[in-house]
């Protein structure tokens, strides 16, 4: 069994483990806590795939800082209080279950009913050169400068929406 | 290499490594008492060994031998967890950071550095973006109103001077080409340290450096007067030694870091002039990164015991409002200085 | 490729071993005592009064969001920062006024956060 396969098992079944704890902890904190043991694995699964800069991305933004605001919201929101509202309103859950079924079934076709890419192109094939920082810098601000561009309006429109979120309590 | 050989090398580096840090640490509390000390006009500790030398070691027997007191309000899992946190975050950031130019060890060629990665400063700023976790779960679990607040108050506060921390290292990026550690220590030749291409910058990461680590004058998370312990008001025993050690450790790394990338590493300038033997220019070259490190932890206890501690608001108002802009400056500076000098 | 990063994965599992070791230490070596004052929440001696269930201010929540919104703003430039002098080398000036465009995008939601008041603590 070669190094890679065997890498793969073991950050596979971190994922895939954390990931069934983190929905079945009733304590919405330990939830949170599988899931960034769960992003981690993921991390090491982009390394396996030689994604380097991907695998440090998903550590530094998901594990490092959106789970912060994952945390601040369950620790301090008081998350019994979104039980009463689930119990008020049970269409909530129906919408949920029909979300979940939905995304369930997309991923069954993806994996039992499409072929995989067969115009994989040369640079697709050197992978390893075009996952470091330099190779994605080269790309990013040279052939994809546009999306660039746009997702720094994103950014400005989720910072105005994230003050105007939280300035109605401020006032 | 093959891989036996490349984790017996590994194991062999981290075992030096660790020894080193927890020996550096041991003293580095010890030479904090003793500058308090004399900063105060007291002595300091002087009863156990000659001048008090071996206090550290009575230090860690004593926190070895007392009770562990998990409150009943207590979340039992996570009060553990936390410093588990800490010290893991603490004792596997040092894996990116070179002491040394490469040596020949028994015809080996061996880097001084436990792993020379390709996103190696990256790697350093997502394991210091977990440490948030350590307090954030201290605070919460303990279920203490003086942990809580602690807890929030430091998480805000760190991840408040992680962006400019960012921003800071960007510019030393530009310069370096690279995300190598190595390569960064390279690209500071001669006089050419960072700290004098790019001052602004080297002033908004230390500072950052010092709210990272939490250390006087950004300590509030344990603001005594208001918080009592903050966020460790509710550890004791090895728990407690556990943030300690953790925030020693951070101190360390803190330093080392700083020489990385601002003070030029190991390097010494203009030395492979004088004509000495290879070997006698590699041991000077690890002791002067280490005295560069050294000067940098005193100079963090001669801060701590010199300047009195923010407000939190005027903490906050240094890290977004002044921090976050100079460190946007330090980098458009370094751009134009490329886009001039190339 | 992967190799390079063996000594990683090393230095990870000794960290997770020497932290475990280190917070589990002391349920060996100390003693265990535990009466009901000492596990009580420690508030100076008094006897602890309210509860940790109350509401902290929506500052925190706001930080929260901007340090997410800014932390991938940093994401970005690094990048661009590793390949700049081989940018400018090939495309001139327009390497950095790209950068410089995305920046001011973004500094105008950061002077529209500061005119609003959003990083007023008081």
């Amino acid at each position: 069994m070669s190094l890679e396969i065997l890498l793969f098992i073991v950050f596979s079944l971190i994922s895939v483990i954390s990931a069934i704890l983190m929905i079945t902890r009733s304590n919405a904190v330990i939830s949170a806590l599988y899931l960034i043991l769960n992003f981690a694995g993921l991390a090491g699964l982009y390394l396996l795939l030689n994604a380097q800069f991907i695998a440090v991305t998903q550590v530094i933004v998901y594990a490092g800082a959106i789970m912060v605001l994952f945390l601040f919201v369950i620790m301090l929101l008081k998350p019994e209080h979104e039980k009463k509202f689930l119990e008020a309103k049970p269409k909530l859950k129906i919408f949920a279950v029909a979300i979940a079924a939905i995304i369930f079934l997309q991923l069954i076709y993806l994996l039992f009913f499409s072929k995989p890419s067969e115009s994989l192109s040369p640079e697709m094939t050197k992978s390893i050169d075009s996952g470091t920082i330099e190779a994605i810098g080269k790309q990013l601000y040279t052939n994809y400068l546009l999306p660039f561009e746009a997702a720094g309006f994103l950014l400005l429109a989720a910072t105005v929406g994230a003050l105007i979120l939280a300035k109605k309590k401020i006032e | 290499m093959s891989l036996i050989e490349i984790l017996i090398i590994t194991l062999i580096k981290i075992l030096i490594i660790l020894t080193l840090t927890l020996l550096t640490v041991s003293y580095l509390v010890y030479f904090e008492r003793k500058i308090s000390a004399w900063a105060q006009n007291r002595l300091g500790p002087n009863r156990v060994g000659w001048e008090g030398i071996l206090q550290p070691f009575a230090d860690v027997f004593k926190l070895l031998l007392k009770e562990d007191i998990v409150p009943n309000k207590a979340n039992k899992v996570i009060h553990s967890l936390a410093p588990m946190v800490a010290l893991f975050v603490a004792f596997t950031t040092y894996a990116v950071i070179p002491i040394g130019p490469n040596v020949q060890i028994f015809g080996y060629d061996i880097s001084l550095v436990v792993a020379d990665i390709n996103i190696g400063i990256l790697y350093v700023l997502a394991l210091t973006s977990l440490g948030v976790y350590a307090i954030t779960f201290a605070g919460w679990s303990s279920g203490s109103k003086y942990s809580l607040l602690g807890g929030i108050r430091s998480s805000a506060q760190m991840i408040s001077y992680e962006i400019s921390m960012g921003f800071s290292i960007a510019g030393v990026l530009l310069l370096s080409e690279s995300l190598r550690p190595i390569a960064i220590v390279e690209s500071q030749a001669g006089w050419m340290w960072n700290a004098v291409v790019q001052p602004i910058g080297f002033i908004t990461f230390f500072v950052s450096a010092f709210a990272e680590t939490n250390r006087l004058p950004f300590d509030l998370p344990e603001a005594e007067p208001e918080l009592v312990g903050g966020f460790h008001t509710e550890y004791s025993s090895m728990k407690f030694a556990g943030f300690f050690l953790a925030e020693y450790a951070n101190m360390i790394i803190a330093s080392a870091l700083i020489t990385t990338l601002y003070l030029g590493g190991w390097q010494i300038p203009y030395i492979e002039k004088l004509g000495l033997a290879d070997w006698l220019v590699t041991v000077f070259q690890v002791g002067s990164f280490f005295i560069k490190v050294g000067m940098l932890l005193f100079f963090f206890i001669w801060i701590r015991w010199s300047i009195p501690r923010f407000r939190y608001d005027q903490l906050m108002n240094i890290g977004w409002k002044v921090m976050f802009p100079l460190s946007l400056i330090n980098l458009v500076w370094v751009a134009v200085l490329i886009m001039i000098f190339n | 490729m992967i190799i390079e990063y063996i000594p990683i994965f090393v230095v990870l599992i000794v960290a997770i071993g020497f932290a475990v070791a280190t917070v589990l230490s002391s349920g060996i070596f100390g003693p265990q005592r535990p009466n009901s004052e000492k596990l009580s929440t420690y508030e100076s001696g008094m006897t602890p009064v309210g509860s940790t269930n109350e509401r902290v201010s929506v500052k925190y929540y706001l930080v929260a969001m901007l340090f997410i919104i800014f932390d991938i703003e940093v994401i970005f430039v690094y990048p661009w920062a590793v390949q700049f002098q081989n940018l400018f080398g090939e495309i001139g000036i327009s390497a950095f006024i790209s950068m410089f465009i995305f920046l001011v995008v973004l500094e105008l939601g950061y002077l529209y956060v500061y005119k609003k008041g959003g990083f007023k603590w008081d």
